[in-house]
Order: C-alpha cells, then sequence, then structure tokens
C-alpha cells in the first residue's frame, strides 16, 4: 500500500565563491596548502581584529542571484551566528541573518520533459569555518584532532530553496540544474568532492489531509552530504525510514541527521532539544551592505548566456535534447562546441563527433574537454576534411586517435600516413578492371542477377586502394564500367 | 629640568629642535615610573628597552625628518586593551596571560610614526569592564591624589600615569565612559571622540558598537596632539569614518555667546554636592566670560543605564567568545572539548567579565532577543534623537562626569548595581556615538574634579576648542599629586 504522505524536500546548498583572497581579510583561498599557512590575526579571531567586507565576494553572490531570478536587495546587513567548535576562531560565524543579500528567486528545471519550478526562498553571503582533522579511524575514537583554519573566513552563499521538491529524484535534478546554472557564472570550483558545493536536505513527510504550514511539520535535516548521488540516497532513505515509522504509529521529531556512505543510511546526530541557540544580532564591526540600484542592474546587463537560452539556440541547430543536455551540463563542452561550430558550421557533425570519438578519447586519456589534447580547432580541422571528401568517416576516426596519440593535426597525418582519399577516377577505373580481370566468376554472377556480388568487388577495390578510394566513386564506377564493358543491365 | 613635568608638546618641541635628545625624555619618564609606579599601580608592563630604542631611532634621525615628527621622543602609556607587537598584551584578563598580538593597533602604528616613544601597557578592569581599575586580574591601580582610592576605570592605569606625570600622554579606550571618570578622578583631561573617528583596528573588543580609543593628557592642548595624531579613517576599520579627521581640529570659538546646554536631568540632587558646588563655579565663571547658560532636556536619560548595559554586555558576550583556549591565550586542561572550554572559561575570566557575559548572552537569548536587546536598541536611539533636539538649541553640553568623588578601594565592590549607576553621566555620548571630553575644573577635600563637555557627532575639533577655553577661564591651580609642578 503506497504510503498517503507526500514528500516534503527543502534543499541547503553552499557554494565557496572563487575569490582570490577571503571574505573578510586578505588571506588566499587556495586549496590545498599545508594547514594553517593561509591564516592571518584577522580570520585566526586574534584579540583586536576587525572585518573588512571583500567587494569581489559580493558582485558574485550578486551574479548567482541574478542568475537565480532573486531580488537583490539594496540594502542588506551582516549577523553574528554565535557557536562554540574549534573550527569557528571567533566562536561566531558572519552570516546574514534577517536581511539577506537577496530573496525570491526561482530556478526551472525538466522532469521527464515537463518543465518544473522551484522556488528559492533566499541567497545569503557568510564565512566558511576551518576544518579539524581527527586523529584515528573514527571520530568516536580519535585520539585528538587538529584544527586547519586554511579554510576559515572562505566566501560562501548559501542557497536555501522553498520546500518545493516532491521526490529524491527532484532534489537531484534541482541540484544538476543549480550546478550548471551556476557553472556558466564563473563563481565557485563546484567540487563537491572538495567542499566547495555542499548540500543539506529537509526532508519531511506531509500527511494527506494536512493544511498547515508545511514549515511546521517535522523534519530531518541531513547535514553535509559529499555527492549528489549521495543527496538522493539520503533522501530516499529518509522517506522510507519516516514513513516506516508513522506507519507504525510513531512519531517523526526534528533533528539533524548525518549519512552513512558505506550503509546509505542516516543516523540521528542532534535533536531540536539540543539544537544551538544562535544569538544572532547584527554584526557591529560592519556597516550594512549597501548596493546601488544603477549597479545591481549593471551586474544582470552582464550576466552571461544561461543554460535555458543555451538549450533553445542549440534546439535551434538541430541539437538532440538529449545531446543538448551532455553539452549544456558540461559548460567545458559547451565552450568547446562553441568554438569548433564556429570553424566548422555543421553542428550536427561537431555535437556527434564530440560527444562520440572526442568524448571517448578524452575519458580514456583522463582529459575533459576544457583540457582535451585535441583542441576545438584541430578537431574543426580534421572535420572540414571529412566535409570536403578528402577522407573518409573511418579514415578521420583513425586520424583522429592520431591526434591524440601525438598531438599532430590532421591534414599534416593525413600526408604522412598517405591517407587521403583517391578521388581521381581514372585511378580508380584502373584498378576496377583489374578487379574485374581477376574475379570472372563474380562477374558472372553478377552479369546473372546476384547484385549482391557488387559489394564484394567494391570490397576488393576498396582493399587494393588499402581503403583510400572514395566508396561511392568505386561503386559508381565498377557499375559503370561492368555496363559498358560487360554488358550488364543496370538492375 | 625635569621632563616629566613639561606638556608634551613643548617635549616634542624641544626634541624636535635638538634641544634635549628624546633618550633624556625616555629616561627621566622611566625613573618617575621606577620610583612612584610601585605605590600606584599604573603600569602592567613597562618597556624599557624598546622605548630607549624608539628613543634613540627618533635621536638618530636626520634633524629634518625629526622635525616632521608632532610627538618626537614624546613618552606615552597605551592601555593594554590596544595590541602592541613588541610588548604583551593582556587586557588585565588571566585568559590572556602572556599573550602577545603578532601586530600592532592602527592607532599605535601612528603614535610610532609620529616618533612617540611607547614606554609600557597600563592597567584596566578586566577587558575594560569596570569604572575603578580594581578589575584587573593582577592588581589595582591607585588614584595618584589620594592612594586609598581608586582612579576611576576602566583606563585606570592610563589616567593614573598621566596624573602622576610619568607620561604627558596615554591612550585610553572609552565604552561608557571608561577614559572620562578616570580623568575626572585623577584631574587629567580625557576625550571620547566621535564615534568611528579613531580606528578600533587592534583594540580588544569589549561592545564594539560603542567602544571608542582616546586621548588622556594634562592640558587640552596636548589631548588635541595626541587626538591628531590617532585619529582618521583606517583600510581595516570598515566603522572608521571617511574624512579628515584634522578638519576643524584647530577652529578658533569664542565663548562669547557661546550656547552652554545644562541638561537638566544631569543636575538632580544625586550628585555629590561638592562636586555640583565646583561645578556650579566652573560654569559661573564660563558665563561672566560670555557664555550663555540654557538649561536643556534630554528625557531619555533615565534609561541610558540599562540601554547601556543591555548592549555592552549583549556585544561584550559575542566579543569575548573567542577567548576559547583553542588557539591562544590560556588553556585548562579538561576530559573533552566542551570540559575544557568551560574549565578555560571558568579560570579565565573574573567575576565582572563572568557576571557581564552571563548577562549578555542571557539577552540575547532565543525568546528574550526582542524584550532586551532590539528594545535596547530602540532607546538608543531615541537617546541619539534627545542630542540631536537639545543641539538644535545649544552648541555644546557640560555635566557633571561622576556623580560621586573618586571612592576607597574595596568600597565598592560588592555592589556591582551602585558601581553601574555611576556612570549615568557619561554612558548617553557612547550611545549616541557624540564627542565628549573632561576637564578638570576644581579639586574638593583634596580631589579633584572633572567637567564633562559633549558635542554634537564629528564637531570634535570644536569641542577641543571649547574644553581649552573652558581650562584657561577657570584657571584652577591643581596641587599636583607626588610633587612637581605644571610646565
Amino acid at each position: 500500500m503506497m504510503p498517503a504522505f507526500d514528500v516534503i524536500i527543502g534543499l541547503e546548498v553552499h557554494v565557496e565563491l572563487n575569490t582570490a583572497s577571503k571574505l573578510f581579510c586578505s588571506c588566499s583561498t587556495q586549496f590545498g596548502a599545508d594547514p594553517n599557512t593561509e591564516t592571518c590575526p584577522v580570520c585566526l579571531g586574534m584579540p583586536g581584529v576587525l572585518p573588512v567586507l571583500n567587494r569581489t565576494a559580493i558582485a558574485l553572490a550578486v551574479r548567482a542571484a541574478l542568475a537565480l531570478d532573486c531580488q537583490v536587495h539594496t540594502i542588506s546587513k551582516f549577523d553574528r551566528k554565535q557557536y562554540f567548535y574549534p573550527d569557528l576562531p571567533k566562536a561566531y560565524q558572519i552570516s546574514q541573518f534577517d536581511q539577506p543579500l537577496a530573496e525570491h528567486g526561482a530556478l526551472t528545471m525538466t522532469e521527464d520533459g515537463a518543465a518544473r519550478r522551484i522556488r528559492i526562498r533566499r541567497i545569503h553571503v557568510e564565512e566558511d569555518a576551518g576544518k579539524l582533522n581527527h586523529l584515528g579511524e573514527r571520530l568516536g575514537d580519535a585520539s585528538g584532532s587538529l584544527v586547519d583554519l586554511n579554510r576559515a573566513g572562505v566566501p560562501l552563499i548559501e542557497i536555501v530553496s522553498e520546500p518545493d521538491l516532491r521526490s529524491a529524484d527532484q532534489a537531484r535534478l534541482y541540484l544538476t540544474e543549480l550546478k550548471t546554472i551556476l557553472s556558466y557564472l564563473d563563481i565557485s570550483d563546484l567540487r563537491m568532492e572538495e567542499g566547495s558545493m555542499r548540500c543539506d536536505a529537509n526532508v519531511s513527510l506531509r500527511p494527506a489531509g494536512y493544511t498547515g504550514d508545511v514549515e511546521d511539520l517535522p523534519r530531518s535535516e541531513i547535514k553535509n552530504v559529499n555527492s549528489f548521488r549521495n543527496v538522493q540516497r539520503g533522501i530516499e532513505y529518509e522517506i522510507e525510514r519516516q514513513s516506516n515509522l508513522l506507519r507504525q504509529g510513531g512519531r517523526i521529531v526534528r533533528e539533524t541527521r548525518g549519512f552513512d556512505d558505506a550503509s546509505g543510511r542516516t543516523y540521528s546526530q542532534r535533536s531540536k532539544e539540543e539544537a544551538h541557540d544562535y544569538r544572532y544580532f547584527p554584526e557591529p564591526d560592519l556597516p550594512p551592505l549597501v548596493l546601488a540600484e544603477t549597479w545591481i542592474d549593471q551586474q544582470k546587463r552582464a550576466l552571461p548566456v544561461l543554460p535555458d537560452a543555451i538549450r533553445q539556440m542549440l534546439r535551434a541547430q538541430g541539437i538532440p535534447a538529449r545531446e543538448a543536455e551532455v553539452l549544456v551540463q558540461d559548460r567545458a563542452a559547451f565552450g568547446y562546441w562553441q568554438e569548433a561550430t564556429s570553424l566548422v558550421a555543421d553542428a550536427r557533425l561537431v555535437t556527434n563527433w564530440m560527444l562520440s570519438d572526442v568524448a571517448r578519447l578524452i575519458n580514456a586519456a583522463g582529459q575533459g574537454f576544457a583540457s582535451s589534447a585535441v583542441p576545438p580547432a584541430r578537431l574543426a580541422e580534421l572535420l572540414k576534411l571529412l566535409l570536403a571528401g578528402t577522407i573518409s568517416g573511418r579514415m578521420a576516426k583513425e586520424i583522429l586517435e592520431k591526434m591524440f596519440e601525438t598531438g599532430e593535426r590532421a591534414p599534416d597525418l593525413v600526408q604522412s600516413l598517405g591517407l587521403s582519399q583517391i578521388t581521381d577516377q581514372s585511378a580508380i577505373a584502373a584498378v576496377v578492371r583489374e578487379v574485374l580481370q581477376g574475379n570472372p566468376g563474380v562477374v558472372q554472377d553478377y552479369l546473372g542477377g546476384k547484385s549482391k556480388a557488387l559489394a564484394f568487388l567494391v570490397g576488393q577495390v576498396m582493399k587494393r586502394t588499402r581503403g583510400q578510394a572514395k566508396p561511392e566513386l568505386a561503386n559508381a564506377v565498377l557499375k559503370e564500367i561492368l555496363e559498358a564493358e560487360y554488358g550488364a543491365t543496370t538492375p | 629640568m625635569t621632563t616629566t613635568d613639561w606638556t608634551a608638546g613643548r617635549i616634542a618641541a624641544a626634541v624636535r629642535d635638538g634641544e634635549i635628545s628624546a633618550r633624556e625624555v625616555v629616561d627621566a619618564a622611566l625613573a618617575r615610573i621606577e620610583r612612584y609606579d610601585g605605590d600606584v599601580g599604573a603600569f602592567l608592563h613597562v618597556e624599557q628597552s624598546g622605548a630607549r630604542r624608539a628613543a634613540a631611532t627618533v635621536d638618530n634621525l636626520p634633524a629634518a625628518q625629526r622635525r616632521t615628527l608632532p610627538l618626537a621622543g614624546v613618552p606615552v602609556a597605551v592601555k593594554d586593551n590596544v595590541v602592541t607587537r613588541d610588548m604583551p598584551t593582556t587586557a588585565a584578563s588571566r585568559i590572556l596571560e602572556g599573550f602577545r598580538a603578532p601586530f600592532d593597533a592602527t592607532v599605535v602604528a601612528r603614535l610610532r610614526q609620529a616618533g612617540a616613544l611607547i614606554v609600557g601597557k597600563t592597567n584596566l578592569d578586566e577587558f575594560a569592564m569596570g569604572s575603578s581599575t580594581e578589575h584587573s586580574a593582577f592588581h589595582p591601580t591607585r588614584n595618584p591624589w589620594d592612594l586609598t582610592r581608586v582612579p576611576g576605570g576602566s583606563s585606570g592605569g592610563s589616567a593614573a600615569a598621566v596624573a602622576a606625570r610619568m607620561v604627558p600622554l596615554a591612550l585610553g579606550s572609552d565604552t561608557g565612559g571608561s577614559i572620562r571618570q578616570p580623568a575626572a578622578y585623577c584631574g587629567v583631561v580625557g576625550m571620547k571622540p566621535t564615534y568611528g573617528r579613531v580606528s578600533r583596528f587592534g583594540l580588544i573588543a569589549f561592545a564594539s558598537s560603542l567602544d571608542q580609543i582616546g586621548p588622556l593628557a594634562r592640558t587640552v592642548a596636548d589631548a588635541r596632539l595626541l587626538y591628531r595624531v590617532i585619529a582618521g579613517s583606517d583600510p581595516c576599520d570598515s566603522t572608521a569614518l571617511e574624512g579628515d579627521a584634522g578638519e576643524g581640529l584647530d577652529e578658533a570659538v569664542s565663548l562669547n555667546g557661546l550656547r552652554i546646554g545644562l541638561p537638566r536631568e544631569y543636575f538632580g540632587d544625586g550628585t555629590d554636592r561638592r562636586i555640583r558646588s565646583v561645578v556650579a563655579h566652573a560654569l559661573d565663571r564660563l558665563e561672566s566670560s560670555g557664555a550663555r547658560l540654557v538649561e536643556v532636556s534630554l528625557p531619555h536619560t533615565p534609561y541610558a543605564i540599562s540601554t547601556y548595559y543591555l548592549i555592552a554586555m549583549a556585544e561584550a558576550s559575542s566579543n569575548l567568545s573567542r577567548y576559547d583556549g583553542v588557539r591562544y591565550g590560556m588553556r585548562a586542561g579538561g576530559r573533552d572539548l566542551l570540559d575544557m572550554y568551560e574549565t578555560t572559561r571558568a579560570e579565565g575570566f573574573g567575576a565582572e567579565v563572568k557576571r557581564r557575559i552571563l548577562l549578555g548572552t542571557h539577552a540575547l537569548s532565543a525568546g528574550y532577543y526582542d524584550a532586551y536587546y532590539l528594545k535596547a536598541q530602540k532607546v538608543r536611539t531615541l537617546i541619539r534623537q534627545d542630542f540631536d533636539t537639545a543641539f538644535l538649541e545649544v552648541d555644546v553640553i557640560a555635566t557633571p562626569t561622576t556623580p560621586d568623588l573618586p571612592f576607597r578601594l574595596g568600597e565598592r565592590e560588592t555592589d556591582p548595581l551602585q558601581m553601574y549607576l555611576s556612570d549615568i553621566f557619561t554612558v548617553t555620548s557612547n550611545l549616541a556615538g557624540i564627542p565628549s571630553l573632561v576637564v578638570p575644573v576644581g579639586v574638593a577635600d583634596g580631589l579633584p574634579v572633572g567637567l564633562q563637555w559633549m558635542a554634537p557627532p564629528l564637531a570634535d575639533g570644536r569641542l577641543l576648542a571649547i574644553a581649552e577655553l573652558c581650562e584657561k577661564t577657570v584657571a584652577i591651580e591643581p596641587n599636583w599629586p607626588l610633587g612637581g609642578t605644571m610646565s
């Protein structure tokens, strides 16, 4: 029996902004430096220090807000969110509480061909905390913890969706579309494995007939899951767990839950009773953030072309939806495509080659479209030879592989491998005559009505030319000579 | 020649002109500290070698360069809640015992640039929380005028050092009167500038929206000299005001027709009769010199103390959270993280600091924020508006600084509320963000009395000019304590 619940999901996504320096000091945001080397008195929370806002971070945050259709506030403010933890040097995080940078946005995603609009409640700016490295295998029996504050103070935006998502699949689609949009803005590395994109999922079940505010439903907050796949798994598990609980007459409690990758389960971390009282209050060290309307408009005009517009453009060029999606979701692939199609007009040809052969080769070599050993201009050279009939499709594939191996250009490889197609009719006619003379039995078969025999003869011509004869031409010349010299009649 | 009796202006001029060396000046100051600080206890740290090195640097400069230094060879004491790279900074707290900051506060850097010689760090109530300097974790400071009495606080060490002529200038910090009240108690000039005029970068925060660093000196001219050096915008402090802090500093002001506002709420019976009498005498002198005394009202004054303490404690509870034993300062052992936090903070903070952290934490807690902190912010706005209204009618406001003369050590330790209430005349300037300055105007029963002046925001220059006229008009011949005369 299906449970009589609606699934209610809201996502909170943290995105690290890729500024050169931290949100409130001039330390580098470089990932992977030796512990505590990217720190200064300000981000260490030394006595007497004061924060100074990094305006670039605000510009990046505003770009995200505008791309997500938010209303950017001309006045927002910073607040202190207070709790004690060794990765939080000041024992408060400078964040934005009741007057965030932006609100009332939305994102449109496609589910089974239908557009679905997910509202975005707010986007605010805050500083990241540091990291704890626990000594030992598991946290429970760690002999100690080392504090690394390189990440402390790195600028983040938190993108909070409305509870508009109704399934784990939708949550994944939302995250995918969000990441795709953000990837076009140059504001973040968006690497979940490095923590530059992190997701918390709020999951609750709404019983049939419930008319109250969904915010009042008891919910689990699944914290800090490290991949989209695991967000989906965590939500799936949580839906299952909560509905079993309700079916058995149990109660769901509001709590924070962790996700265990190995078992695919969530586990309780903190109940509502243990929840922090963050004691938010306005940050007295920073004046309110005031943005000029004209500046916000400028930022809006400067936004790049966004995924939805790109999809429309690709469709207009005849690219099937599935291929278009692959191109849109990998911004480097789309960049590759744009450059290649600016040199070779046949967009479908470029797409096919990119998504089959080029994709296969870069994957094998551990490259991406941005780092491909064959850049778009080189692919274009190859495809031009193909379009001109200088080489066959099969030759092109062979040449592309060589291009990946050697880094050489297609025209050079055609030369050095002697691979150019024989398009000279008289040269082919000479080979055809040799083949016909050498295969009288097959010729008789053909003349006797076995049209299949022609394919064998074409194959022989190709063999003798080591594949360089243009197959259509070989076919035509064969027929012509068989008619003219052997009296064949056109079947 | 006793340079310890000289004004900072005279010392700087003499050093600039090569009449005396910075070395002679600093030696005299250090000798006087050596001689008297055992009794007074103004300093937590005396930096002999650093001060002498700084003096040598000034003396070795080419004359042309030395002539550009506004504080050439002037010994300056710095309150120990202002960080210094080459000396310890403790804020008079166990929790920061032995702490050395890796950088200089902006004001300290500006002092060094100006040729000042920083001779040491002065005592204070722990984290600037108190009005007597008895709440130092290390030792109390005594009032040079009467060693059985407190020097006021929290900048009691700085005020006492200036009054005892160990240094002609000192830096204090003022959150609710912490420069002005000890200035009054010690008979020196103390100024709280307009909020944002002096960078707070490097000031250990007590209440960020109220804290302001300012000068203590024996003359208004000296206070102006120090203010001119430390004031001005700072890229490291987002609340520091842009614009020229020196503007209006040399403004000429006349007492003739000057409208001096006397807020009736500040002249009640609650103030010691002797203080009222000295203040009345000073105001008479100003009136007979051409000033007009105008009664004004600051109607929200009765709410000022509760408003001030709510905001100050709330911000303090947040600002002092960073002392958690993880990165620097004291760390007490513990079974686990929570125990380490609790033990460190229980052992590291004194009783008054803990009291304020608890009250401030409560005021910001879920369910109480609106009733306490938010309400206090609204009243703060009303108090600011009181001043805006008053300054439509008058040029400047004059009031007593404290309701009482300096009290005896230990007298008020058991009654924190009485201590809080005695800040009644000084907290309003901090809540309103306006500049405010105390000038000594007399002595009662051998103890100094200071008159407090308040001016509209950014009128720091005019405030200094008026205070200087007051200083000249109400000519007092203070019998400076611990021997010596003013020259």
